[in-house]
């Protein structure tokens, strides 16, 4: 009861003497514990020696004599550097363009007054609402279409604008007061430039916090690309793992498969430890994934 | 701002004053221009791979091909009858109405009380809140593969550990009976986490001199969750119900590493269907129209929800 004391310091006054609130704080500790328990089988299945045996695979106690067999497996089944080097050129490249077409429609929607401006940015919005997972089908012709199958390319194109990153931007260029911009008018500055010299340096939170959300959303995209994609060197990390456990699955070398999810996903959960506050604050503001 | 502002109507007789109207509206398109600059880019691909994709689903819905070889043949509303005649298609509808319901509600709870007991920022709470965050950031396929594992019969985590507990061991995956519910544990563990950051946000909201008020005169914890804490969090409740529901119709990558639908079509979700009808059977037009009524019913869905929060914010 101590340790609860000591948790509950600085909870509000009014909470401090009830029962209530500290059992819901202890099922959410118990129910953390729980959520942690895949992440947890995952590093220890792992490091175990494929010696200990099928029966042993469920022990969530690890293995005395740790391996990195299992690694080295998944490592020679799969090809993940390729994969993860599709999945960073996808993510990269995505973000790249979508820097520049919503930096670029952002600052029309916050700065300039134009003709169907309302009509314009209802067209923006709806984009939010129809789902784009939706339109695999027609997208996927469309991809054909333009000679994309099976490019990194055609797997990248659809998301190189996004309405939501443009109501971000837009709504960090509002917040910069124009006296700032009036003084590079007088200097001669063009449009082009005053984004780039005072806009874009002024909303770098924004920037990273829209990075943010694109990577991870991209990183983990796995029915687009499976769909884009035929030649097994172009595959993601995604449409690479299921592959990769539909192939250990059939020989039971669960081990393997436990090192191979733990290589598709440690990128990701280390950045995320290291730069934690940042990333949830990034979840919130944007409420899309 | 609108093109369709009085200035630009025909209303005058002579020739001069409409003249100038034309010269006008010319001059502010010129001005226009740049702006329109700025917003072609994304334009493009709005309009490539978002309003021509519906369009195209809209037409690609009233024509059919025989053989994936074969003309196109138009058949009007024919793909939409075939679909909603078809029980893989009902079914799928079912099974995705059971799976939003089952995983919105559970995942919401389990959000709401994770907030309200992680609420205060201090050591613990931070590392709790990260260990419910983390299966967001991983992609569906890898907690499929892990998942996968959990509900391997006999050997498996599940069974290794609480199955003993139980009479008989279903198959969780194998069964068209548990199928659905194991993969509704996935989206539930995945996304309950998500949910938290919203209801994070919303407390904030909560002002903590009403909640002490409160509590001297007597209110209890139910009290003052049932008529303070959850009359303001109401804008979140709308907000994540309709991720959650956005995010049932579109997260079925599990669906397809782990089951294919199956047992039995039991886990067949209708993204699924649509993307059997497109790649397995190249059946463009039903799959158009298969998408058709998947989007005019989620479209509906976020019109209304976004006019209830809209009326909220207007009304008394």
């Amino acid at each position: 009861m101590k340790l609860m004391e000591r948790l509950y310091k600085d909870a509000p006054l009014a909470t401090r003497g009830e029962i209530t609130p500290k059992l819901g704080f202890l099922l959410t500790v118990l129910l953390a514990i729980v959520w942690l328990i895949p992440f947890l089988w995952m590093v220890v299945a792992t490091l175990r020696p494929a010696s200990d045996g099928i029966n042993a695979m469920a022990e969530l106690m690890p293995s005395l004599k740790p391996t990195l067999d299992n690694i080295r497996d998944a490592w020679e089944i799969g090809d993940f550097p390729r994969y993860t080097l599709n999945t960073t050129i996808i993510c990269a490249g995505i973000l790249l363009v979508q820097f520049v077409t919503i930096t670029l429609a952002g600052f029309a929607f916050a700065r300039l007054a134009f003709v169907g401006k309302t009509l314009i940015f209802y067209l923006f919005l709806m984009q939010l609402m129809l789902v784009p997972v939706l339109l695999i089908v027609p997208n996927l012709s469309l991809v054909a279409r333009l000679g994309l199958y099976d490019t990194l390319t055609g797997v990248m194109m659809p998301f190189f604008a996004s309405a939501f990153g443009t109501f971000l931007m837009r709504q960090a260029f509002e917040a910069i007061p124009t006296e700032l911009e009036d003084t590079a008018l007088i200097d001669g500055a063009s449009l082009l430039q005053r984004i780039r010299h005072i806009y874009v340096p002024l909303s770098m939170p924004s920037f990273s916090a829209f990075a943010i959300i694109s990577v991870t959303s991209h990183w983990n995209d796995f029915l687009w690309p499976l769909m884009v994609i035929n030649s097994p060197d172009k595959r993601p990390l995604t449409v690479g793992l299921s592959v990769f456990t539909k192939t250990a699955e059939g020989t039971q070398a669960w081990g393997t498969i436990a090192a191979g999810t733990l290589m598709v996903i440690a990128p990701l959960l280390v950045t995320f430890l290291i730069f934690q506050k940042r990333f949830i604050s990034s979840f919130v503001t944007s409420g899309i994934k | 701002m609108s093109l369709a502002e009085p200035a630009a109507l025909p209303v005058a007789t002579s020739a001069a004053p409409r003249l100038d109207v034309l010269k006008r509206l010319t001059t502010r398109l010129k001005a226009s221009l740049p702006a329109y600059l700025l917003l072609l880019p994304s334009l493009i691909f709005l309009a490539l791979f978002t309003y021509g994709a519906m369009g195209r689903v809209l037409v690609d819905a009233l024509y059919q091909r025989a053989t994936p070889k074969a003309p196109v043949r138009f058949v009007g509303l024919d793909n939409i009858s075939a679909v909603l005649a078809d029980p893989a298609f009902t079914g799928a509808v079912v099974n995705n109405l059971i799976y939003a319901v089952g995983t919105a509600i559970p995942s919401i709870a389990l959000a709401l009380l994770f907030a309200l007991a992680l609420s205060r920022t201090h050591a613990v709470s931070s590392a709790l809140r990260a260990a419910l965050f983390l299966p967001v950031l991983i992609p569906m396929v890898a907690a499929s593969a892990l998942f996968m594992f959990i509900f391997l019969p006999n050997v498996g985590l599940l069974d290794f550990y609480i199955g003993r507990l139980l009479p008989v061991l279903p198959n969780w995956l194998g069964d068209p009976d548990v199928a659905l519910q194991a993969i509704m544990v996935i989206t539930i563990w995945k996304n309950a986490g998500y949910y938290m950051l919203f209801f994070l946000a919303g407390l904030q909201a909560v002002p903590e001199d009403v909640m002490e008020a409160a509590h001297l005169d007597g209110a209890g914890p139910y009290m003052r969750l049932r008529h303070i804490i959850l009359p303001e969090l109401k804008p979140t409740f709308l907000f994540v119900t309709v991720i959650a529901i956005l995010n049932a119709v579109t997260q079925v990558d599990h669906v397809f590493v782990m089951t294919q639908g199956g047992p039995s079509n039991s886990t067949s979700l209708v993204l699924f269907y649509i993307y059997q009808q497109a790649v397995e059977h190249y059946d463009v037009g039903k799959a158009s129209a298969a998408t058709l009524l998947t989007l005019a019913a989620l479209m509906s869905l976020t019109a209304l929800s976004f006019r209830t929060m809209a009326n909220r914010e207007g009304g008394p």
